[in-house]
């Protein structure tokens, strides 16, 4: 439905994004991940047929976005980042205008945007002043406006930023039930909302794509193995032998022991669980078991290797902690 | 071309503002004015050429007030069509919804022609409010309609050319304060081009003369339609409507 071919923008001497290509199949809701300034916004601009991409092709639904950017604009509906609407206009009105310059026929016009406006939950403000809705309000008016003319295709930037928890749930409930009737490419630097409505994604970093593909093969990928973290207190030479003993587990690593306990992390391969195994192989050895955990490995993980791998960690572990926090 | 829906949001936001109705009221108010001096003006003259039948010969009401009143409200027009245009797209720009309104399946050109109907429209409203006035000479004297409906195409055309200019200065940038001063900074040139035209003299002085954008509008109020007045707002209103088209497709690589 989508299919992005090499694709280059430059704002100046600045790339904005270089050598994009991804392609979306029908019905797909695809994650557009990435730190602020990776390039999301420029690529989602260029698909929308707001700017020109300077080299390289992208097609939505078959149609190339320069050459043929009427029949792509007719199957598209597009949130930008900041929710652009008329202020002065009403709510009802302002989605009967875009269902009109959206070619929707006098005889649908009126039946599309009462349904819209049920399926965003904001019929109960379609006589009010755009300008006077709230922000939560505003982004299901920006988000009707998109699906009015029922498009193939949504292209939705950063459609939950800046709503309270309870409006993103809402908004992010909307946005999976439109999965299979059209295809969705959202931006988005909020990790757990990926995880929650996509399928797939694809993890952009300084105008360059570093990973794509669905999540739990993505996650297999970055980290072929299952992590444990087991505390237990006995002998470390003796329990680390003990446990590399166990079929399946591929290295155990001490770390520094505490009350004469010591800690160890096991890597096993995935989807084999030792966890079982440990337990019993302590009891038998009358050994304490202190601590047994799995460490799961999830889309945070792989973000954060991808992206801030080569820079500073920390930094990106606390961005991506506060985006947690935040949604 | 879908030129109808954006007619209409734009007609829809001139009305749902005070735009329109403070612009309407400025303009009546002030046109009303020079109306009643004008004509005040023109009763006592007639008034003393009751008693000099001679001076009474060169007394037309036509010809003393509507000319005078048709090259007044010009000036007026000088100063409020910028703050009429400044909106069109220089407040899309800023508020952002360029993004979407150009990413709808409507061409450049369409965008731009209802965006120019709609302050057209809104124009020939507020001139239309003004037949008021030779309503008002015809209830007193005999009024040639002739030179009347001549002089409204005049204005009409010279507005059209107006609102071009205003919306080529709009959609250059996204602050309307900017938009409406190029917009008058550009028109206010073009009318002071002709007060030179008398000391430059010769050919130069007939091509400032021509190039003047108040002068062509006087033939038209004496009740004389020349192609070259024509020709001069309609190509003038043209060329600023290309170069718009061409600032939109600019402004689209720059992103």
């Amino acid at each position: 439905m989508i299919e992005v071919d090499h694709l280059t923008k430059n704002y100046g001497p600045v790339a904005a994004i270089r050598d994009v290509s991804f392609s979306v199949s029908p019905g797909q809701i695809v994650g557009f991940l990435g730190p602020n300034g990776a390039g999301k916004s420029t690529t989602m601009r260029i698909l929308s047929c707001f700017m020109p991409p300077s080299s390289g092709a992208a097609k939505v639904a078959g149609y190339d976005v320069f050459h043929q950017s009427m029949e792509v604009r007719r199957r598209i509906g597009y949130l930008p980042e900041n929710v652009p609407l008329y202020t002065d206009m009403r709510v009802a009105p302002y989605l009967d205008f875009v269902a009109e310059v959206k070619g929707v026929g006098r005889a649908d016009r009126r039946r599309r945007v009462a349904d819209v406006m049920d399926r965003c939950l904001i019929a109960d403000v379609q006589n009010r002043l755009i300008g006077k809705l709230s922000k939560g309000y505003r982004q299901r008016v920006g988000l009707a406006q998109a699906i009015v003319s029922d498009p193939d295709v949504l292209i939705l930037d950063e459609p939950t930023i800046g709503l309270d928890p309870k409006q993103i749930t809402e908004i992010r409930s909307l946005i999976k039930s439109l999965a299979g009737q059209h295809t969705v490419i959202l931006s988005t630097h909020i990790l757990p909302e990926v995880s929650m409505v996509c399928d797939a994604v694809i993890i952009i970093n300084k105008g360059a794509i570093v990973a794509q593909g669905p999540i739990d093969s993505l996650v297999e990928q970055f980290f072929p193995t299952s992590r444990i973290e087991v505390e237990i207190a006995g002998p470390p030479p003796a329990v680390r032998d003990r446990i590399r003993a166990i079929p399946g587990v591929l290295t155990v690593h001490d770390q520094a022991p505490a009350n004469g306990a010591a800690r160890y992390t096991v890597e096993a391969a995935r989807g084999r669980d030792v966890r079982a195994e440990i337990f019993q192989m302590a009891a038998q050895q009358r050994w304490d078991l202190l601590e047994l955990k799995r460490v799961g490995m999830t889309l945070e993980e792989v973000f954060i290797r991808v992206v801030a791998g080569e820079e500073s960690e920390e930094a990106a572990v606390a961005e991506v902690a506060a985006d947690g926090a935040a949604s | 071309m879908r030129i109808w829906p954006i007619f209409k949001k734009e007609m829809r936001l001139y009305f749902t503002s005070p735009v329109a109705w403070v612009v309407f009221t400025i303009f009546l108010l002030i046109g009303g004015y020079f109306f009643y001096s004008i004509f005040a003006f023109f009763t006592q003259a007639s008034l003393q050429s009751a008693m000099n039948p001679q001076m009474g010969r060169e007394l037309n009401v036509t010809d003393s007030v509507m000319r005078p009143l048709f090259s007044n409200i010009s000036v007026i027009l000088l100063l409020l069509m910028p703050l009429v245009t400044m909106r069109l797209f220089a407040e899309e720009r800023r508020a952002g919804t360029i993004e979407l309104l150009l990413t709808y399946p409507v061409r450049d050109g369409a965008v731009l022609a209802g965006k120019y109907l709609a302050a057209l429209v809104l124009y020939a409203i507020m001139i239309g409010l003004t037949v008021l006035y030779p309503a008002i000479v015809v209830y007193f004297a005999r009024l040639e309609w002739g030179p009347v409906l001549t002089g409204y195409l005049g204005l009409l055309l010279m507005g059209a050319t107006f609102i071009a200019v205003g919306v080529f200065a709009s959609s250059l940038t996204e602050n309307q304060i900017v938009a409406a001063i190029t917009t008058f900074g550009v028109l206010l040139i073009f009318w002071i081009l002709g007060w030179s035209a008398d000391y430059a003299g010769g050919t130069a002085g007939r091509v400032l003369q021509f190039l003047s954008i108040l002068e062509h509008n006087d033939s038209f109020s004496k009740g004389v339609l020349d192609t070259k007045d024509i020709l001069y707002y309609v190509n003038f209103t043209a060329l600023a409507l290309f170069l718009t088209l061409r600032s939109l497709e600019a402004r689209r690589w720059k992103g």
